[in-house]
């Protein structure tokens, strides 16, 4: 036996993770009957639907049959870059304040490209800082902390 | 008439400064986002859908459906200069249209490309305002059994149509209504899959979710990707068309907006579907399909037609039914629940003003991009000269206030980068997200349509199949079952639907 599809491999089974995940946890809420259902009832119906499309597409991707497919190939830098970018902006708003926050997004973000330029990812910061603030928080007004919470006095 | 007093309503709602004002600004914005490649209407709406909480639901609305039709306005001006599809939508106008500004016919390539994606966008407005009367009523006829029946109608549909493996599809629609479930179940107040987490106890947000998806997903998929653009030098002129152009093009136009307005409101239809349909359609009925991919103009003005015909058309199963039938769709969908407006047949008896306000609104906002677009070329083909590089993290930038500011919640930023790594899985593993969206919205309304009915008929499932109508949709959904299950039938999609990734 061998893995033709990776990708429908892969696919299959990760459907089936979020299946058997949703079938074993909607069991502990009730399921009911069918002309009463419970909280758990339709997720219950649902996980089994997955698990089941799960492996028929995992299988199927063992069959001789089917088109040989590669793994996909993931570059670890944009995900890395860009992902991160958004957690830490996630983490620094509160505490920071939206200037200091929007400057490190642009220029974290900015790596993920293989062009990566610090001057132009710097212009690029400040540019956008600007329209950010006349936009966001002076026309529509957000609420949203602007400058870092040891120097607007917010606990 | 009530038709025409119908509309008399819609047109003193837009014509009010605020909301001619959200429509142009929609139309704009549209065409804008449009014209630049890596950045759709998806993604637009869900940066755009929070800062639309400070505005009255008509004037949102107005704006957002603005944005989805001048997408297709701009869309095809990067087509033809650039060669590269501003958005999907008009991936198969590069083909005539490239080759025709190559000929020094850029001018005339988008002449017709706008004329004809206005004559669709009137006759698509017209559609909607006379269909959507007697389909609210039919609806209205709807108990729970037929709504349920008619979802899952709706989203087998919008798998027949998506790229990509059709099985992958189903668990990605199942994946979706399971996301759904998340939250507190409004029948029984119980807590599913909140993990204790008290932000999910209202459910996976529908902006986080859809910027993970469509927002940062994208962003890094097309980083992944080295970006070419090769602008025309040549100066743009000769606009206006010779009068055998004219001749020659005008049953093609009538063609697209047919064709168009038909499969927009098809489930799983909508601007993308419309345009290939339509190219097809076109190089079969030709006298000399040969000039086809050389530069014909009713390769460009069938499948422009079209589009727009159905990104309007796509608005009345949303409007009348309460199914959306695309992302897009899904995203209108979202953006009426944040404003507390259940779509579906009540809105047209409850919200009369935001009902034909909306619809008018869209014959006003395609009158001003006709205006628009054609002078205001030069400064779309400067836009082309802006490069990804500096345009992701503005986008990424907008995504993470707009998210922010939906619940002044900092959890849904960690979430939407969470699930913008799972977009990004579904990416590589070649499972398209539509159908996930569609899912997630129909969930709930699924599961509830589910419950009743099954109450209503004390656990009896044959409720689906003894009411007529929800046996033909039933019936529908299993045809279109089959459709895809055949082989040649499958073989054929699978070449359209590679040509396409061929182009992009």
């Amino acid at each position: 036996m061998q893995i033709r599809n990776h990708k429908d491999f892969n696919a299959g089974l990760l459907f089936l993770f979020f299946g058997i995940a949703s079938t074993v946890s909607s069991r502990s809420y009730s399921i009911g009957t069918a002309a009463k259902m419970g909280p758990g009832y339709f997720p219950f119906a649902l996980g089994l639907m997955l698990v089941l499309l799960g492996l028929v597409i995992s299988l199927r991707s063992l069959s001789k049959g089917r088109e040989v497919r590669k793994k996909a190939l993931i570059k670890v830098r944009p995900v890395f870059f860009v992902l991160s970018s958004v957690v830490l902006f996630g983490l620094l708003l509160l505490p920071f304040g939206l200037i200091l926050s929007t400057i490190l997004l642009i220029l974290i973000s900015s790596m993920a490209s293989e062009e990566f330029k610090m001057r132009v990812a710097i212009l690029n910061a400040l540019v956008l800082l600007i329209i950010v603030l006349i936009i966001f928080v002076y026309f529509l007004q957000f609420q949203i902390p602007v400058l870092p919470a040891f120097l607007s006095g917010r606990t | 008439m009530e038709l025409l007093s119908n509309l008399a309503l819609g047109f003193q709602t837009v014509i009010s400064l605020q909301n001619l004002l959200y429509c142009f600004l929609g139309a704009l914005i549209g065409t804008l986002i449009g014209v630049l490649p890596g950045i759709g209407p998806v993604q637009t709406i869900a940066i755009l859908l929070p800062t639309t909480f400070a505005l009255p639901p008509v004037s949102a609305l107005i704006m957002l459906a603005g944005i989805y039709y001048g997408a297709q306005y701009g869309g095809s001006t990067t087509s033809i200069l650039v060669n590269v599809p501003g958005e999907a939508s008009s991936v198969v106008t590069c083909l005539d249209g490239y080759q025709m500004a190559l000929q020094g016919r850029a001018g005339a390539a988008l002449t017709i490309s706008a004329l004809g994606s206005f004559f669709a966008g009137c006759f698509a407005t017209v559609l909607l305002a006379v269909l959507a009367v007697p389909l609210s009523e039919l609806a209205f006829k709807f108990g729970p059994a037929e709504y349920f029946s008619l979802m899952v109608f709706g989203l087998i549909g919008s798998i027949v149509f998506a790229s990509g493996s059709p099985i992958k599809a189903i668990g990605m629609i199942v994946l979706g209504l399971l996301l759904g479930v998340v939250g507190t179940d409004i029948t029984s107040g119980t807590q599913r899959f909140s993990f204790g987490i008290p932000e999910l106890a209202d459910g996976i947000g529908f902006v986080p979710l859809a910027m993970g998806l469509f927002g940062i997903s994208e962003i890094i998929k097309s980083l992944e990707r080295k970006e070419k653009r090769e602008i025309l030098k040549t100066k743009i002129f000769g606009f206006w068309l010779k009068k055998k152009d004219l001749k020659e093009v005008a049953p093609a136009v009538a063609r697209g907006t047919l064709t168009g307005s038909f499969l927009g409101i098809l489930p799983g239809g909508g601007g993308i579907l419309s345009s290939f349909v339509s190219y097809m359609l076109e190089k079969k009925i030709s006298r000399n399909p040969e000039t086809f991919g050389k530069g014909n103009i009713c390769g460009v003005a069938s499948p422009e037609s079209a589009n727009n015909a159905g990104a309007q058309t796509s608005f009345i199963p949303l409007l009348t039914l309460g199914i959306p039938t695309n992302v897009v769709m899904a995203m209108m969908a979202g953006a009426m629940m944040i404003h507390g407006i259940q779509p579906g047949p009540r809105v047209i008896s409850s919200n009369p003003e935001l009902f034909w306000g909306v619809i008018t609104s869209m014959w006003v906002g395609n009158l001003m991009l006709v205006i628009l677009n054609l002078p205001l070329i030069g400064i779309w083909v400067k836009l082309l000269t802006v490069p990804y590089r500096v345009l992701y993290p503005a986008i990424l930038l907008f995504c993470c206030i707009g998210i922010y500011s939906v619940n002044n919640n900092i959890f849904d930023i960690w979430l939407t980068a969470i699930l913008g790594f799972l977009g990004y899985l579904f990416v590589k593993l070649e499972c398209e997200p539509a159908p996930l969206i569609l899912g997630f919205v129909l969930g709930p309304m699924m599961e509830e349509n589910l419950r009743r009915g099954m109450l209503l008929s004390r656990g009896d499932p044959s409720i689906f199949i003894t009411r007529p109508l929800s046996l033909a949709f039933l019936l529908m959904a299993f045809a279109m079952l089959v459709v895809i299950a055949v082989p040649a039938i499958r073989r054929k999609r699978e070449e359209a639907f590679h040509e396409e990734e061929e182009k992009k």
